[in-house]
Formats: C-alpha cells, structure tokens, sequence
C-alpha cells in the first residue's frame, strides 16, 4: 500500500487503512453515540488531513491541481441535488480572475432532507477538512460555512469544531467562519445563499455571471455542497481507485440519503450509490404500514408508485431511467393511511407560497397548478382540469431564474400519474375521509414576508 | 463682436435670434410636456391596436430628443442675440450670467437635468436599469424648473399667448402626475404623498407668485434685467421697448 | 455572427414590447411574459432582436452572442 496520498503528502504510518466499504461518511459515528467526533477521534478514525499549501508556492499550486485532478478521476458530482461536476466548478473557480473564496452550502431547506445537518452534527471535522482542502485548491483564504437559521445544532456543533481546531494547534491558511442563513426554500440555492449573505433577501439572482467568476464579494466563489466537501476530504485521503471502488460507474461512491415515512428506522442512512431501494428500507427496519407511494429526490423530486420500490437502485442513471432524480438524497414513503391528494395539494401550496415572486412564469404558474390541484382535491375541477394543468406546466417549467418552478412542476405533474385513479375519485367525489387526517409529510412553519416583487 | 446682421435688427426692433429664442423655447416647453406625459403613459402601459407600447415608448424618446434639439436652437439664439450677454456657458452653469441672472439660471439647471436624463438614457445598456432609473426620475424635476425659467426670463409672459400655453401645458403635467400618482405610484404611502404634496405646492405657487411677478409691474426690473438694457420704463406687453 | 435571445426573468415585467417588434422570434403567455423561440439568429432578424433588446423598457430581453468555438 502506498504510504503517499493523491496530493503528494507522505502519509505518516499510523494512518488508519482507507474504509474497504461502508461506512465512509459516517465512517467512527455510533448509532445512538451523542454529540460530534472530537478532532482527537476524526483523526483516528480518518487520519491527518492532507495539505496543499507549504512547501513553495510552486508545490502548493502542483498539489492544488493534483487534487483537483483525483476529485475529476474520482468523478465526484454535487451533492446538492445539481450534480454538477465537482472538479469542473473548482477549475473554473482557481482559473476566474480575482481571489477566490469559498461557500460551503449547508442550508438544506428541503424539508424532508437532513443529511447535511446531520453530517455536521456527527462528524463536522471531516466537512471543514474538506473546505479547507477546497479553498487551498482554488487559491483562497476563506471558507464560509452556511447554515440555516433554523439548524441549531449544527450550528454548535460546526462552532464548536471550528473553535477546537484553533485550540489545538490546527495551523491553516484557510480561515473558516460559520454564517447563518435567514430565508425560504429557495434560500439554498447558490445565488441566493450569497445575496443572503451580502445582507439583501435570501432570493435567487441572473446567471450569467456564474458565482465561479463572479459571486460572493464580487470574487470567484466556490459554492459546494457539505456532503460534496466531505467526500472532497476522503478523496484526498484516500484516491479515486478506492472512491470508485463503491457505486457505479456514473454515479461513484458513497451518499448520504434521508429516509422518511412509515419506517422502523427513519433517519439519514450512508449507502453505496446504486443499491437497491428494498435494501435501504431493509437497513431502515423496514416498513411499519403499508406503502402508498415513494417521492425521491425531495419536494421537488418525483413521485412513484409502490412498485418501484422492489425495482429501483439507487442511483443517478437507474432514477433517471424512471423519469426520477436522486436530488439531495430524500426518500420519502408515503403511507396508505394518509390520501395522496391532499398531502400533494397541500405541497403544491407550499411550493407555490415559497416562490420567491420575481418571476412572473413561476409566480403565477405555481399559483395557477397549486389552485388546480386543490380544486381537484375538494372535487371542484376545473373544466379540462389535466389539460389545464397541462398547459400551466408547459408554461411553467424552466421558466424562471432558478430550478424552484422546475421541481414544483415535476412534483405535481408526477403526482397525477402516480396516483391517477386517486386524483380522478376526487374530482368526482371531493375529499375522502383520509384527507381530514393530520398531514404526514412534513414542512416547515413560516413566518411572512419574504416575497420577490414579480407583478401579480 | 456685433453679428452685422444683428447690429442692423437691433436698432430697428427684436432680431431673429430674439423671436427664434422665444419661438424655440415655447416649443420646447410644449415638446416637453408631451414628452413627460407619453412617458407616463408609458410606464402605465397605455396603448391600443394603432398605438402598441412600442409606439408609445418610441415616441416618449424621440419627443424628448426633439426636445434636445429645439433647447439647442433655443440656446444658441440666445447665445447670438447680442442685446443680451448671454454666453454659452450660461447654458449650463446657473446663476453666473448678468441678464436676469436667477431666471436664466433655473433654464441652466433645468437643462443640466434634462441632459443627465437624456445621456443616462442613450448609455442605458451599459449603466444597467437600476442606474438609469434612478436618474430617470430628475425629469420630474427639470420641468417645474424650466417653466419657472420660462415664466421668468421671458419678456412677454403678459402677452396671452405664452400665459395660455404654459397654462395648458401645466395642467397637463399635473393631469400626468397625478394619473402616475392615483395608478398606485409610489409604492411607498410616504412618497406618495410627498408628490400629491409637491404637486400642489407647486400649483399653489404659480398662482400666488405669477401675479406679483411676472404680471406684476417692472418685473423685467425686479428680475435683473441689467439696466443698461432697460428702456423706457413703461410696461408695455410687445417687447421693443422694455426687454 | 449569430446569437441567441434571452431574457431575464427577474428584471422582466410583461411590458410586451419585444413581442410587438419581434413576432417572429417572441410569442406572450397568458400573463404576457415572453415565449422565446431560442434557435441562433442571423442576418436582418439579429437587427431586429437588437432593436426589440434596445426596447425593453426594464433591460431584461438579452441578445447573447455565440461564442466561436476555439481550436
């Protein structure tokens, strides 16, 4: 075994051996183990982290490219649900004119999604080695790590760790400063996070300039995932082989996936990318009820009907195949205990209430489905209900500044296929009895206030 | 250096360039009114089949170029005409002239707002729209002023022509604001008032001021006409005599 | 050359015009926000997609020119 990591740093003998399978991640967490990985037990389980910078700048910058270069071989996508290669953002980012600076993306406002607040919780070292890794790779002194105003503990929890590595002598060039995000569901996406943290409204904005060239502080700002930035540590550690050595061939790795619904076990789960669904639910404890329908991928992911679960993998290319998306990794089961309809209508709100409403397709597009829906629930239709809806989602999708419009639309229109016959007793017969239940998916209480200023 | 032409006009009379100074800025008055009020129905989105919104814009544009335009003739009459000392950069430096030096300055800085309006505009692309709005509304601005300048400066505001066209062209500017204002403009209760205010107060104004001025005795006196051109002292409304 | 139109709909606020001066390129939803045909323009039709960008009363329409591939 080589005792040289992919950036070129001896490795000293008592590294640990790289994990041969699961888990990765949450590789030294315990089940039912309180509080994080002391830095102490993050290097036992992990080993030292590696370093770029030192040693010359010529060193340094060879180093920074060979990194990026392994993160490329390993194939390593975003795991923020964009998937965006993650070697391709860096390059951009080290090569943008100006210094550049990193954020790294913890807000997770996908209400049934807790991966990432949950990786900060159990083990926040191995996310700022990653950060910290990431900024020496594109040349910048600054990571900021961004949280949801809502994620108490993990706030702590990254405080706390930021504050141990100054304690104990973690020398690093790279200084790592906690914020906390006030915003909606759309707070999460990259060029809202940074115009929430320039002090205006946590709002989408235009592309072009991408934040690689022009983000933050008008600096090009690398913008990652947490999770994205974990794997960025193991890969650094470890090399691309042995990344590869789980997943498949276009979906590498090791992810973390959220589990939610009628379960033993709910909760967030590291798995090999392109298990089976069955296996995952098996890990889980199984299912408690019986299972009326699976959305993956989030509230703007895509329902499928129950049989699916027998057949899905859990992969980027399997879920594509089904017209699904892995997203952020949230599955969610539904029960047959709560009525599809009004779980759905009640998203379709919700989605279109967080329209940040600035622009017009979104704005009225979400309106106009989430009506729709709703009349169909209470057995109102409209005439030509699914055509409408149709048409409104034609006139919907991909309209507007960010992907939000896309995903509702994906949510709602998937939603009909999956629970056709559901959606059409309604609108003959109106509510069911199971539409008086408390609702099973879960969202956030909101406060008001936080619209764009799209015409209306 | 006495223009031969104007030499010759002067002892008989008021020279083109004083009647083409008159004429142009009436007009240009008018070009302005229209102006400001195609741009409110532009920003309301008037329009109809034979007058799409492109029309409407267009027209808003090309009226207040037009407007550039006729202040340039307007300015550079007054420039030549020598009875009076006007220089071009009184056109656009306020208050430095010695002919009625305030009310020729208000048309100085009435300018001066208009061509930050206009050239912002011309450079719109590369200003960006949050940029270019906000000069944008200076236009508001410029043309109170230049009607201000116009009431003042001008020699023959008691002949009736100029007082019913500067009548109309008022009320067509406050019709113009208030329709803005009344349409939900501003968003902000607090500035909204401040215009209904302003527009008043400004109403409110002219009908206190114009009698005690300009349509008062002596005004080209009391207004800084230097005395050297003040001729006899009756206040007769053609203007030979007293200019 | 050739470019494609864009438009930004977080600065676009359904005034229309660029629908009125480009028919052939831009069609209005039922709320009059602009369905933009994206194929590359050429010719007389790039000069009337600049005049409809120059018209936008918000900067919102975008003639973006293509970038020529480099070998």
């Amino acid at each position: 075994m080589s005792t040289q990591s992919p950036t070129g740093e001896r490795r000293p003998r008592e590294a640990p051996a790289p994990p041969v399978a699961l888990p990765r991640l949450l590789a030294g967490v315990g089940v039912g183990d309180h509080g994080p990985l002391s830095l102490v037990a993050h290097l036992a389980q992990h080993g030292p982290a590696p370093r770029i910078r030192g040693g010359g700048r010529s060193r340094g910058r060879g180093r920074a490219r060979a990194l990026i270069e392994e993160i490329e071989h390993a194939g390593l996508l975003g795991c923020g649900g964009a998937a965006f290669p993650t070697a391709r953002k860096m390059r951009a980012v080290a090569g943008a004119r100006g210094r550049a600076i990193v954020l790294v993306n913890a807000v997770e406002a996908e209400p049934p999604s807790l991966k990432d607040r949950t990786l900060l919780e159990v083990n926040p070292h191995l996310l700022l080695d990653g950060a910290v890794l990431a900024a020496e790779a594109v040349g910048a002194e600054e990571a900021l790590l961004a949280v949801g105003e809502h994620a108490g503990s993990a706030a702590a929890s990254a405080y706390g760790a930021i504050e141990e590595r100054a304690r104990e002598g973690q020398e690093s060039p790279v200084t790592v400063t906690l914020a906390s995000v006030a915003g909606g569901y759309v707070a999460g996406q990259e060029t809202a996070l940074i115009n929430a943290l320039e002090g205006r409204p946590a709002l989408p904005g235009f592309t072009p300039p991408m934040p690689s060239e022009r983000g933050l502080r008008r600096r090009p700002t690398l913008v990652n995932n947490a999770e994205t930035l974990a794997n960025v540590a193991l890969i650094a550690r470890h090399g691309a082989p042995w990344f590869r050595s789980l997943g498949t061939p276009s979906h590498p790795g090791s992810a973390l996936v959220t589990l939610m619904g009628p379960l033993a076990y709910p909760g967030v789960y590291e798995i090999e990318n392109g298990s089976s669904m069955s296996s995952l639910i098996e890990a889980a404890g199984g299912t408690t009820a019986p299972v009326r329908g699976v959305l993956t991928g989030g509230y703007a992911g895509t329902w499928l009907a129950p049989s699916a679960i027998g057949e899905l993998e859990l992969s980027r290319e399997h879920l594509a195949a089904y017209g699904a998306s892995f997203g952020a990794g949230a599955v969610t089961l539904l029960s047959d205990a709560a009525c599809p309809v009004a779980e759905v209508a009640r998203l379709a709100r919700w989605m279109a209430d967080e329209s940040a409403g600035q622009c017009g397709p979104c704005l009225h597009g979400l309106d106009g489905l989430a009506d729709a829906v709703a009349s169909l629930a209470a057995g109102r239709p409209h005439p030509q209900a699914r055509r409408r809806m149709q048409t409104l989602a034609t006139l919907t999708d991909r309209r507007g500044a960010c992907a939000h419009p896309d995903g509702s639309v994906r949510l709602i229109m998937s939603a009909l296929e999956a629970f056709g016959a559901d959606f059409d007793d309604h609108a003959r017969q109106g509510p069911c009895e199971r539409c008086r239940r408390r609702p099973e998916l879960p969202l956030p209480v909101r406060s008001e206030g936080r619209r764009g200023s799209a015409r209306r | 250096m006495a223009h031969p032409v104007t030499g010759v006009l002067a002892s008989s009379g008021p020279s083109v360039q004083w009647y083409l100074t008159r004429s142009t800025g009436a007009v240009s008055l008018v070009l302005l009114t229209v102006a400001l009020a195609l741009g409110v129905a532009d920003v309301r989105r008037l329009s109809s089949p034979s007058w799409p919104r492109f029309v409407v814009d267009s027209l808003h544009r090309s009226v207040s170029l037009l407007a550039l335009a006729f202040l340039a003739v307007h300015i550079l009459t007054s420039v030549l005409d020598s009875f009076t000392s006007i220089s071009l950069l009184d056109a656009i430096v306020p208050f430095a002239g010695s002919y009625r030096p305030f009310w020729l300055g208000l048309g100085a800085v009435a300018f001066d707002l208009m061509l930050a309006v206009i050239i912002t505009s011309l450079l719109r692309a590369r200003i960006g729209f949050a940029g270019w709005r906000a000069v944008h509304w200076l236009a508001y601005a410029s043309w109170p002023v230049a009607l201000l300048h116009g009431l003042g400066t001008g020699s023959d505001v008691k002949s009736g022509w100029l007082l019913v066209l500067s009548a109309l062209c008022t009320l067509a500017v406050i019709a113009a604001v208030l329709v803005r204002v009344f349409s939900g403009w501003p968003a902000d209760i607090v500035r909204r008032r401040a215009a209904l205010a302003a527009t008043g107060a400004f109403s409110l104004f002219l009908l206190a001021w114009l009698p005690v001025g300009p349509l008062g005795s002596d005004w080209a006196r009391r207004s800084g006409t230097p005395s050297s051109l003040l001729g006899h002292a009756s206040s007769s409304t053609t203007g030979h005599a007293a200019r | 050359m050739s470019a494609r139109l864009r438009v930004n709909p977080i600065a676009c606020e359904a005034h229309g015009l660029c629908a009125e001066l480009l028919p052939e390129r831009i069609t209005l939803d039922e709320w009059g926000y602009p369905l933009i045909d994206e194929r590359p323009l050429h010719g007389e039709e790039l000069q009337h997609a600049q005049r409809a960008a120059r018209a936008c009363p918000t900067l919102a329409l975008i003639v973006q020119r293509e970038r020529t591939p480099r070998s």
